[in-house]
């Protein structure tokens, strides 16, 4: 019983159905361009992300400080692109490339810190709203209704402007913000989703059999009221980022020369009034702003396509 | 192995496993207070089958819920006791708290329920869902016979095998003696460490198999590792039989386990229903609307009206005599071929603002004067055949 080869079989047949249904979800994600797309720019934006050290090797302790061109000097002009800045620098002489590079790297890792703690902060308080009902749900669900009840960028900024007054470094402050408008989103979505859950038989016959209240909504709730949430994150991976971005084009954000999309739009807010002149200086960073907030949207069709049992077997 | 835990355990000294006494249960809602159980008194004797039928609204389920001290929002028991008669000590149910109710949950009581499909958790494969049941109630005897089983193989095995075994049987012990203690959850946390957990899950594997072919289910093993969806209903319900019944319970509560299946398939799992009582002893408490159903599998019958138990009899001398008037009509409106459908007139009352006397009076034939104004109870009109009415009462 114990031989290596008894136990592989045990355990290839015991994954069988989950292979199965694997190849199922490869096959869907197989037959879809768009998510094949999708999957693609994801695909390289976290390659661009894990070799940034190699391909824009940092300079500065630093490294998500753009490094300046010494060599060029002082010049307040942005200079064109050339085999040294591939994507050119912009004022005193910052490289756009190495911005670029290093600003996925700090996308992901932003993206990744805020979803993390939303999903958790969301998914907790969704499932105990939902679960227990009547004044905890009434609670909590008043917090989220104040929240979402201003516009979310504006409250964002409102919360970045109070806490980097009250001693927060900004980028902290940004994540903070970030976390605090996103959390009710996910808050309501677990907690509906509980609340058709918690209805099932199943659960009821999983009370009947003697499980607590923190197993229920753990084992039984949870696992079959988070599809709809995986496509969410995904398709929210993009909306932090934009999110972030935008406050930092705000000048909310990160501080002068860091490598973050936003901030190096912002710095090239002067040079797009001369036309298409200095179109480098913003182009370039726009451009993986939106190759990244695509990728996850496609990512997230994709998964919805793929994951929801209404259009799965369809 | 599996069989072995069922030998002798039933051995109760009292008659009755569980008594409802005086139940009283309200549902608050937007429209009014609805008093969906009002003073329903039941006895569960000792490996029986009671018949619990009614028709839709009348509390059964209800009934049957409370047993478990499970009371679906917003509703609230108002008055009574739900005494459970075990081998050492009578308690009420309804005044246990949450942790002593997990263990009675499953464990001493156990339930059918109606949609074997909706029953089962649509992530977890079949054997997943019963281990579940296995790992939360019988734990320690799986620690156990893992134990003699390591202890055996210790006295054969030599070398790098040996010092695993060592090890394994010194984690077992502990989570026999001390199940919280530090170094296990460390071991359990840990991925490829808490493999020394998969000789337990081995354990249940094997004595689930052992229970699903009980239940004649064709191939077991691969039934184990199946999706609920994969399943037909009579499987399902099968498999959900094998849950309920996972740890022997005193008493098991069947909520219409046969309705949502086909009437051969329905037929199978009705005699395993009572084979399964025969074998292992259990009390079963069946609701049903079927008296069909009723007349086959119950040793006795309570019929209940808009809240209230009006009859209580023997199966035989309630189908040879029935004496309440609704027991009556209800027999006469099952229909029969040659002859004319009937229906009893009427509705059943708005249990938000019931009549003060009979729930019954206005529907029924006979009905007196003191009817609406005075409620009947319970009287005893012939060795066990209990009745709820004034035409019977002194």
């Amino acid at each position: 019983m114990d031989t290596k080869k008894g136990r592989f079989a045990e355990f290839k047949t015991s994954m069988q159905p989950r292979i199965k249904e694997f190849k199922f979800t490869m096959n869907r994600v197989r037959k879809s361009p768009l998510s094949i797309a999708g999957l693609i720019i994801v695909l390289f934006n976290v390659c661009v992300a894990l070799l940034a050290p190699v391909l824009a090797p940092p300079k500065l302790s630093d490294p998500f400080m753009i490094p300046r061109d010494a060599s060029l000097g002082w010049r307040y002009e942005p200079s064109p692109p050339s085999p040294t800045h591939p994507f050119g620098t912009t004022s005193l002489q910052v490289d756009v490339f190495y911005g670029c590079i290093w600003g996925t790297r700090f996308a992901f890792m932003l993206a990744l810190e805020i979803i993390v703690v939303i999903v958790i902060v969301g998914v907790s308080l969704g499932i105990i709203s939902g679960y227990y009902g009547g004044l905890v749900d009434e609670i909590i669900m008043r917090f989220t209704d104040i929240i979402l009840a201003f516009p979310s960028l504006i409250l964002a900024m409102a919360f970045v402007a109070a806490l980097s007054r009250s001693g927060w470094t900004t980028l902290n402050a940004v994540i903070l913000s970030i976390i605090l408008v996103g959390w009710p989103g996910y808050a309501r979505l677990v907690r509906s989703e509980t609340l058709r859950v918690k209805s099932e038989d199943y659960v009821e016959a999983a009370r009947a059999s003697g499980a607590s209240d923190l197993r229920i909504m753990f084992k039984h709730v949870l696992p079959n009221s988070i599809y709809s949430m995986i496509i969410v994150v995904s398709l929210d991976f993009g909306t932090i980022v934009l999110t972030a971005a935008a406050l930092s084009f705000l000048g909310l954000g990160a501080p002068p020369q860091y490598a973050d999309w936003g901030r190096l739009i912002y710095d090239s807010i002067s040079w797009s009034a001369s036309g298409f002149r200095y179109w480098w200086t913003y182009m370039y960073p726009g451009i993986f702003i939106v190759l990244f907030v695509l990728g996850w949207c496609l990512l997230g069709d994709a998964l919805r396509d793929v994951l929801d049992p209404l259009y799965r077997r369809k | 192995m599996y069989l072995t835990h069922f030998t002798g355990e039933n051995e109760l000294e009292t008659e009755d496993i569980v008594e409802i006494k005086d139940l009283y249960l309200n549902f608050y809602t937007y429209d009014g207070v609805v008093k969906a159980l009002d003073g329903v008194s039941l006895d569960i004797k000792k490996s029986e089958i009671l018949g619990l039928v009614g028709e839709t609204g009348c509390g059964k389920s209800v009934t049957s819920l409370s047993a478990l001290s499970i009371v679906i929002p917003p509703g609230n028991i108002e008055k009574g006791q739900i005494v459970f008669h075990s081998a050492k000590k009578d308690f009420d149910i309804l005044s246990l708290d949450e942790k002593s109710l997990a263990k009675l949950r499953g464990h001493y009581i156990s339930m059918i329920f109606q949609e074997p499909r909706a029953a089962l958790n649509p992530v977890y494969t079949v054997g997943e869902q019963v281990a579940e049941v296995y790992f939360h109630h019988r734990k320690e005897e799986l620690i156990k016979s893992v134990i003699t089983e390591l202890e055996e193989n210790l006295k054969k095995a030599s070398g790098l095998k040996r010092s695993t075994y060592q090890r394994d049987l010194s984690l077992y012990k502990k989570m026999l003696k001390n199940p919280k203690s530090l170094s296990l959850r460390f071991y359990s946390k840990i991925p490829i460490l808490r493999r020394f957990q998969n000789r337990m899950k081995k354990e249940a594997r094997k004595e689930i198999v052992e229970l699903l072919k009980l239940l004649n289910i064709a191939d077991p093993p691969r039934v184990f590792d199946m999706y609920p969806h994969e399943l037909s209903g009579g499987m399902a319900q099968r498999v959900v039989i094998a849950m309920a019944l996972a740890c022997n319970p005193y008493m098991l509560i069947a909520d219409e386990p046969t309705t949502s299946l086909d009437v051969t398939v329905q037929a199978q799992i009705l005699y395993q229903i009572k084979d399964l009582q025969k074998k292992f002893n259990t009390s079963i408490l069946y609701v049903t609307h079927d008296l069909g159903v009723v007349a086959e599998v119950c040793d006795r019958v309570a019929v209940m009206y808009a809240g209230n138990v009006v009859e209580l009899a023997d199966v035989m001398s309630f189908f040879k005599n029935p004496t309440h008037p609704y027991a009556q009509s209800l027999l006469e409106s099952i229909p029969r071929p040659g002859k004319k459908f009937v229906s009893i007139p009427g509705t059943v009352p708005s249990l938000i603002s019931p009549p003060e006397g009979c729930r019954f009076y206005d529907r029924c034939k006979y009905a007196l004067e003191m009817c609406p104004k005075t409620k009947p109870k319970l009287v005893e009109v012939e060795k066990g055949h209990y009745v709820a009415c004034h035409l019977y009462g002194k």
